[in-house]
């Protein structure tokens, strides 16, 4: 049990190799993710060309940083309970229903996922605008007078983040639903367990792994969202994402900039970090 | 009786899966209305809006740059992707995960910090608004999609297969050319459509690091939504959905067992 075999010398050298077959991608990652890494740790601990602790500071002392950290966790929170309570039936019915009802289940959850978040986005737009869908059908039906402010709030962008990430909780769900055997819930229902009680402790347990994953790469995805919260959010609900967008873009505060998304990064590190030890990451972002 | 206690659920199910392609739907019809704004259904039918993207000189050159773009992403990442699948595969070390997980970086690390620290980067060395900068950029965020997708597919088939090559003399590259690559083939080309079609989406990114000449067609999209609401916005939506459903469609066709990506 104990003799690990011994690798030969040649073994050794070819091992080596597989691993210079990594190099061209490790030189794209250390480029392309890395290098701008670096150059945000410096730019965050550098003010007016001296080290400096000012930028990660202002995070804690100013009100409206430490605010928008807390409200982005807090959106974040929202949309990815609303997300697995919206994905969940959609990947129980998908689990249990007949081939053909599962494969067209399944393709209308494919059909947003595959589009361009940008279109989504621009479809809620066009469905919650002043003069938008929703605007124009009730004042038709003469349920209210004058139009709505749809757009451009806090629900606005739960709405169009939801929609992106329901299927993200989707298919991992799927995947572990699929896998438990119908016959377990018959078996709980003909000892007298009442539906509820056998989904609560049956199905539920079995498929917590599928939902964790989803629901962490949810959390995750929305802590760092930007495209719909910019769009849809009308500057009110600014997110980490848009503080860090507006310190580059509008003042050319790289310094603020830095430390705000490094900040945010040491978040996702840690969750990824503390849900690793249930979880293996590869698991959870396999997904796509 | 079963049927009948089933009914809520799929009431519910099919009012959620309403809401996901809903919007999909309105800019599908938009596209295709008179007005700038969407009665429904639309009153006139009308190509306007097509007209008015495809006759732009300034939306066409986002679409063409975004197109070669993508393509020169794909001819990158697809062979440097496929080879640290292999590697990764082959190799036994230990070392092993913690590569793995670097090459997933691009995908645990939230794209808004890379674009910012990538504008910062780019600008010293001049790759701003570069197609060279937007490729390399490109190809790395798909990086971890070729990779698990090719991965996923070396697991999958019996590696004895290249060992009976190499064993009648066959070099190891020859042996992955001619013997696995072409049972593994399917899971390359998903990889490959993943990258085509994430590079064609890249919209973050293009934000921060693209412009001028190089201007993408998500980031011009992007500013055109800011502005004001320009029904263009939805022949263009049109347009991209169909082309990445035709690519999904044609590849789930070519590989019926791996549908599911």
């Amino acid at each position: 049990m104990t003799d690990m075999p011994k690798l030969s010398a040649i073994e050794r050298t070819e091992q080596r190799s597989f691993l210079l077959l990594f190099l061209p991608a490790l030189i794209l990652v250390a480029l392309i993710i890395f290098a701008p890494l670096g150059k945000l740790v410096v730019q965050s601990f550098q003010d007016e060309g001296a080290f400096s602790l000012v930028h990660y500071k202002r995070i804690v002392t100013e009100r409206i940083y430490w605010s928008i950290f807390v409200d982005t966790l807090e959106v974040s929170l929202a949309v990815t309970a609303l997300s697995a309570l919206l994905g969940y039936p959609v990947a129980y019915a998908a689990a249990r229903a007949s081939r053909l009802w599962t494969g067209l289940i399944l393709a209308m959850v494919m059909l947003p996922f595959w589009t361009s978040v940008l279109v989504r986005t621009y479809g809620w737009l066009v469905i919650l605008q002043r003069r938008g869908i929703v605007n124009t059908t009730l004042m038709d039906l003469g349920i209210i007078s004058k139009p709505l402010e749809l757009s451009h709030n806090y629900t606005a962008v739960l709405i169009g983040m939801v929609h992106v990430m329901v299927p993200f909780i989707v298919f991992p769900l799927y995947a572990a639903l699929s896998k438990i055997p119908p016959e377990l819930a018959q078996a709980g229902n003909s000892l007298g367990g009442t539906r509820s009680y056998v989904f609560r402790r049956v199905i539920l347990p079995l498929s917590a792994p599928g939902l964790l994953a989803g629901a962490v790469l949810v959390f995750v995805l929305s802590l760092g969202f930007y495209l719909t919260p910019e769009l849809l959010g009308g500057g009110k609900t600014i997110m980490v994402s848009s503080l860090v967008e507006r310190n580059i873009e509008q003042y050319s505060r790289f310094g603020a900039a830095s430390s705000v998304a490094l900040s945010l990064l040491v978040i996702v590190l840690a969750i990824f970090w503390v849900v690793d030890r249930v979880l293996p990451v590869e698991k959870i972002i396999g997904v796509k | 009786m079963k049927k009948l206690q089933n009914l809520p659920l799929y009431g519910v199910v099919f009012a959620i899966l309403f809401f996901l392609v809903f919007p999909i739907i309105v800019v599908v019809i938009m596209s295709f209305s008179d007005s700038r704004f969407l009665t429904f259904p639309p009153k006139v039918f009308s190509l306007r809006w097509y007209e008015s993207y495809f006759l732009d000189p300034a939306w066409m050159r986002a679409t063409r740059n975004s197109f070669v773009l993508a393509i020169l992403t794909t001819i990158l990442v697809v062979p440097v992707g496929t080879a640290a699948a292999y590697g990764a595969h082959m190799c036994k070390m230990a070392i092993m995960r913690h590569m793995q997980l670097l090459l997933l970086s691009p995908v645990i690390v939230p794209v808004i910090i890379i674009a910012a620290g990538l504008y910062m980067v780019y600008a010293q060395v001049g790759l701003l608004a570069t197609k060279l900068g937007l490729v390399l950029a490109f190809a790395t965020m798909n990086l971890p999609y070729v990779f698990i997708s090719v991965l996923a597919g070396l697991r999958s088939y019996d590696m004895a297969q290249e060992d009976v090559a190499r064993s009648l003399g066959v070099s190891r590259l020859a042996a992955f050319m001619k013997v696995t690559l072409p049972q593994i083939r399917p899971s390359v080309m998903t990889g490959a459509l993943f990258a085509f079609i994430g590079a064609l989406d890249e919209t973050v990114i293009s934000i921060f690091i693209a412009g001028g000449e190089n201007q993408t067609l998500p980031s011009r999209m992007f500013m055109s939504l800011n502005d004001e609401i320009d029904p263009t916005i939805a022949s263009i939506s049109t347009v991209l959905i169909s082309v990445s459903f035709a690519l999904v469609i044609l590849m789930s066709l070519r590989s019926p067992k791996k549908a599911n990506g």
